[in-house]
């Protein structure tokens, strides 16, 4: 989950990472109040999760309290690459900068271990930096057991040839950091500009955290930094049924077991769109291993809660859960769900496959539902939804 | 012959006298794994009744080894205790460890596999969020079906379960060695790498296929390592072409970021090493089918 930088400054606030005082308000006039109390000027800066910001002019300075109002104005509602500014972070205006630094620590998936990377060239993206002198990126390895110490982030700041009059203020900030980054469960933590200010003291003026939601059992708090506004409403109702659901664009609607089958689904599907004026998959629904037939019901009523979905696609490949089983619990799912007044209108193309298979297969064609229709292959029966979802577009 | 597990290997559940865990175990006798005892320390001493097999339950992994030779440690522990029984099993030296718990924090399955590298790599761990492993006929470790295969010549590596299962159920004519699935999260110990290595020496494997899915780069440098390494004939599939950038697809680890990690880059490292990579499921296991026929 990837977390606003309003937030990203209160975890690091929390962790001694030195920041600048600021506060998050979503209606302009909040922004006289926040500006008042930051003495009288501020900066007031867009909160979306996408880099380029400043230079979409979602970051300006406020000389008064009106002024401050002036600018939330603007900023509040703008889009930035396709984000709608929402908040907007009234921020101490910063003191003088003399120079701009880069740190973060995160997940070095291919080596499986964290990964420190500092650079004396901050301000901009790093992924710049590494581009085009990756000389001025100084990349460390930081063992989970052991951490980041005072010694290993002084051998950090040597490394990245910080200068002398900053290099132990920048160590002491990488230990603060690295406590931000266990503590939380972050998978990210980067702070980009860390500013070296005209007094010589070094504060990080924007930061970007993302955090491990396979954490969140010992992170209750982390609940509460969900952008619940932003999410897909179909995702957020998902979520709550405890469903592994994304919203994609199509039309064909996606219920598999397994996340690596229904991620075949979806391509198995696309491809066979090609042949039916281009349709492609409206999700990704992953319904688990056991797929009972309150499970398949849930799954079956978020798809057809989507309006975009013109056929359903059920893929299930009966493994330690025989298909008998899986064909008892759709036919009991359409059941529930007419039970319950949401009928299934749209066309549901399934295909069962694995153990038990022909007894799951015989139980659908008894059941004899005018909607259901069998076909006993993963890429036949992905032709047959995408054609069924062209032909009711 | 059959790669990390074969009708020698004794097996332990570390999680056993759990819902889970005791479910699975009663599959894994019924396909004939030899589960010689499980570990909770609250429950030592005592035995559970599988079917009219008593498995005993022991206060430990080290105990547990020493009073029955296992060698094979499954794992059912709920992820905020899953760390200290990995640690656990790292300590004992057993030789294989199969984490099938899903949900794992990242910091602690980072910090049990730099445990295991400190340790010596005495454990070889497979997992977490994984399967198991089984060679059919033989042993099943894990929470793999065991019957929707046979044995057989070939041998197969995958991130993903369902799509284990989907390939194993379609090549059921062939036959596999080993079927091994190592995970779908961000940080797991064995790799596609491993697995190739393995399957490369065991002079049963004719023909290997691998499944890889979006996210981080492991399929690439499986890519690079069969280029180099590998003289079997290999045969792959890649999940994840029509996944959104930013999404986490399921797995914690299938998560296209950015440019890095998609399903195109992956095929195209694996067919610029010889790897004859399959559109479908389906495609795939024909090519199989085509390239064993010629052999």
């Amino acid at each position: 989950m990837d977390l606003f930088e309003y937030q990203a400054r209160d975890l690091f606030a929390k962790h001694g990472v030195p920041v600048l005082a600021g506060e998050v308000i979503d209606t302009p006039e909040a922004a006289r109040e926040a500006t008042e109390r930051l003495g009288g000027k501020s900066v007031v800066k867009a909160q979306v999760k996408v880099g380029g910001r400043g230079k979409a002019g979602g970051v300006k300075l406020a000389a008064t309290p009106d002024e401050a109002v002036a600018r939330a104005t603007d900023i509040l509602g703008m889009d930035i690459k396709g984000h709608t500014v929402h908040k907007v972070m009234i921020a101490e205006t910063a003191p003088e900068i003399v120079e701009e630094y880069y740190v973060s620590y995160l997940l070095d998936r291919t080596n499986r271990t964290f990964l420190a990377m500092a650079s004396v060239a901050g301000g901009m993206d790093i992924e710049e930096v590494a581009a085009t002198t990756p000389e001025k990126l100084a990349k460390v390895p930081v063992n989970a057991n052991e951490g980041v110490s005072i010694e290993k982030a002084r051998e950090i700041v040597a490394l990245a040839q910080f200068p002398a009059e900053v290099a132990e203020k920048v160590a002491e900030v990488l230990v603060t950091l690295w406590k931000t980054f266990v503590a939380e469960d972050a998978l990210l933590v980067e702070v980009n500009p860390l500013a070296k200010v005209a007094s010589g003291e070094v504060i990080a003026l924007d930061g970007k955290v993302s955090l491990d939601e396979n954490a969140e059992f010992r992170q209750p708090s982390h609940e509460e930094l969900v952008d619940k506004a932003a999410a897909n409403p179909l995702e957020a109702a998902a979520k709550e049924k405890g469903l592994n659901y994304v919203k994609l664009d199509g039309e064909v609607g996606i219920i598999g077991n397994g996340a690596g089958l229904v991620m075949s689904t979806l391509d198995v599907v696309a491809y066979a769109g090609e042949n039916h004026g281009g349709v492609k998959p409206a999700n990704f629904l992953d319904i688990g291993g056991g797929a009972s037939a309150a499970v398949m019901a849930n799954g079956l009523e978020i798809i057809l809660g989507d309006p975009d979905v013109k056929s359903v696609f059920v893929n299930v490949f009966g493994g330690i859960t025989a298909c008998d089983e899986v064909a008892n619990g759709i036919v009991q799912a359409l059941q529930l769900l007419k039970d319950k007044g949401e009928e299934v209108t749209k066309p549901l193309v399934v295909r069962l496959d694995g153990n038990n298979a022909e007894l799951g297969r015989k139980i659908l064609s008894d059941a004899n539902h005018p909607l259901v229709q069998r076909v006993d292959t993963m890429d036949g029966a992905a032709d047959k939804a995408a054609e069924l979802a062209a032909a009711a577009k | 012959m059959a790669i990390f597990l074969n009708k020698d290997s004794k097996v332990i559940v570390q999680g056993m006298t759990g819902a889970t865990g005791m479910k699975h175990t009663k599959l894994m006798l019924a396909d004939g794994t030899n589960i010689v005892g499980g570990v909770n320390p609250r429950k030592a001493g005592t035995s559970v009744d599988f079917d009219g097999t008593e498995v005993p339950v022991f206060g430990s992994v080290a105990e547990a080894m020493e009073k029955t030779g296992a060698n094979v440690s499954v794992l059912f522990v709920p992820p905020a205790f899953a760390k200290a029984a990995v640690v656990e099993a790292i300590d004992a030296e057993i030789p294989l460890a199969v984490v099938i718990t899903e949900g794992i924090a990242v910091h602690d399955s980072a910090a049990f596999w730099a445990y295991a590298g400190a340790k010596g790599n005495k454990t070889r761990i497979i997992g977490p969020n994984c399967p198991g492993l089984i060679t059919p006929g033989q042993s099943n470790a894990g929470i793999i079906p065991g019957d929707i295969t046979k044995p057989g010549k070939i041998g197969l590596v995958s991130k993903s379960g369902t799509l284990t299962y989907q390939m194993m159920y379609e090549l059921r004519d062939i036959g596999f060695t080993s079927c091994v699935g190592i995970g779908g999260d961000p940080v797991i110990g064995t790799t596609h790498i491993d697995a190739l290595e393995a399957f490369e020496a065991d002079p049963e494997t004719e023909l290997i296929v691998m499944i890889g899915e979006i996210g981080g780069d492991a399929e690439e440098r499986a890519a690079d390592f069969i280029k180099a390494n590998v003289t079997k004939p290999v045969v792959g599939y890649v999940a994840g072409f029509t996944a959104p950038e930013g999404k986490t697809m399921g797995h914690a680890g299938a998560i296209v970021s950015g440019s890095s990690g998609t399903a195109q880059a992956k095929k195209e490292a694996l067919e610029a090493a010889g790897v004859k990579v399959g559109k479908t499921p389906t495609e795939t296991a024909k090519l199989a089918r085509e390239i064993l026929s010629k052999a």
